[in-house]
């Protein structure tokens, strides 16, 4: 028999708090976001600011992977060639669940103001993409805030959603 | 917003638009003074055809047979042109009904550049100066890759820039800006395969287009709502990055902030 009443529920009871499951792995997820080291164009240069010391992804538990399967967010940084798509739907298809897309500025976005032949126009034509970020190239903070609303996208999804199939090249 | 896309297949014999008291401007044609350059000149003229020789923009340009342009960059190599700086061909076939193929040489010891232009029938092929300057191995495959002219005793002739299995070559003139059928649908078919086309679509080029109904492609400001639903004029308010707040954040209310109101710690002084 407990000789103190405890109030489980009450702050200061216990170390004990209630959550739910899916929310515990959201905040685990969506704190420890892996980008993929992966640059394409002048939007990478961009990137790689926004993972260095001024802006500091560090920071929100971002940190770049050298490969596609430790990493979880892949950005689209930059002009995406016809001739490179295969490559790209590629590494995506390399990439364990779950996985983020961040489409980088006008050209991946939409072909941008490449109209032309070689271009491939939006990189959804290849991936599904989660943020579209606007810019020529965008701000490193555009960036940031594009991954706090991807934390934020994260937070509301549930652990148990449907996952879609992979289709491999 | 773009203009509309046009089939090319005649737009060089076509004019769109005609000034009526326009005078085209073309770069006049000076003859050959210098007298180094004369002598290169004359250095070739004495072995093989020139068909034509002059100045413009201070170039001297040189125009001999295309079956002849292998020999002559080899005399004009040892005259000390050593550097192939560039090299490509340019689409004539609606004025001419062929190519005109140009190597650009320098001659670093007395400073001279002169510009060696052939001209090919469409369908006939340019003999490989790789064996001569090394820097044309590219050149050619560049020029093959862009105009689909064949180098005849190139090394390794097969496309460079677009990859291997491209249709068409896109620096002809009838060539479509945004590429043709096969180009267009390029990727889908690389990765999907041909089936995929209906289920993903036509690509979309214009630049200003905007729908609100769209909720798959569009999200309109003040007005979002998910990912393929319904478009709604219900006004979404700005969310925060607090209001989705992971287990231990606290969310700052603007209201319970306090301005630091003492200036003291900061003075003329410095800091105290």
């Amino acid at each position: 028999m407990a000789q103190h009443e405890v109030n489980y529920l009450q702050q200061g009871g216990l170390p004990i708090m209630l959550t739910t499951v899916d929310k515990l792995v959201n905040w685990g997820r969506s704190n420890s976001l892996w980008f993929f080291t992966f640059g394409l164009a002048c939007c990478a240069i961009e990137m790689m600011a926004s993972g260095a010391g001024r802006f500091d992804f560090d920071r929100y538990g971002i940190i770049f992977r050298a490969s596609p399967r430790q990493s979880e967010v892949i950005v689209i940084s930059g002009t995406v060639t016809k001739k490179y798509a295969p490559f790209i739907r590629r590494l995506y298809d390399q990439m364990a669940e779950p996985k983020w897309v961040i489409s980088m500025g006008s050209c991946s976005n939409t072909g941008g103001m490449f109209n032309t032949y070689s271009t491939v126009q939006g990189v959804d034509r290849i991936i599904p993409v989660d943020i579209y970020l606007p810019g020529c190239a965008p701000r490193p903070e555009t960036l940031q805030y594009a991954a706090l609303m991807l934390q934020q996208k994260i937070r509301r999804e549930s652990m148990n959603r449907k996952i879609s199939s992979k289709r491999f090249v | 917003m773009f203009r509309p896309y046009q089939p090319k297949d005649n737009v060089q014999k076509k004019a769109y638009y005609t000034d009526r008291f326009l005078v085209v401007p073309e770069v006049p044609k000076l003859p050959v003074e210098d007298s180094v350059s004369a002598k290169h000149i004359s250095a070739v003229a004495g072995k093989f055809e020139v068909l034509e020789s002059y100045m413009q923009r201070d170039n001297v340009v040189m125009i001999v047979n295309a079956k002849e342009v292998k020999s002559v960059l080899t005399v004009l190599k040892e005259e000390g042109y050593t550097v192939l700086s560039e090299m490509s061909a340019v689409d004539f076939i609606a004025q001419k009904g062929g190519y005109e193929v140009f190597y650009q040489l320098l001659n670093m010891s007395v400073a001279k550049r002169i510009r060696v232009k052939c001209f090919i029938k469409e369908g006939e092929a340019v003999e490989s100066v790789q064996s001569v300057f090394r820097a044309a191995d590219w050149s050619e495959r560049e020029m093959y890759d862009m105009f689909g002219i064949h180098v005849v005793n190139h090394p390794c002739l097969k496309r460079i820039l677009l990859p291997e299995d491209w249709h068409g070559y896109p620096l002809n003139k009838t060539y479509p800006l945004q590429g043709d059928e096969t180009a267009q649908w390029y990727e889908i078919d690389m990765i999907y395969g041909k089936e995929y086309r209906d289920i993903i679509g036509p690509e979309q080029r214009d630049a200003a287009y905007v729908n609100e109904e769209d909720t798959r492609n569009f999200s309109r400001l003040g007005h979002e709502v998910a990912f393929g639903e319904e478009a709604s004029q219900e006004i979404t308010p700005i969310r925060y990055q607090e209001d989705d707040k992971p287990l231990f954040v606290k969310r700052m209310r603007p209201e319970e902030t306090k301005e630091r109101n003492d200036k003291s710690w900061h003075t003329k002084e410095g800091v105290k």
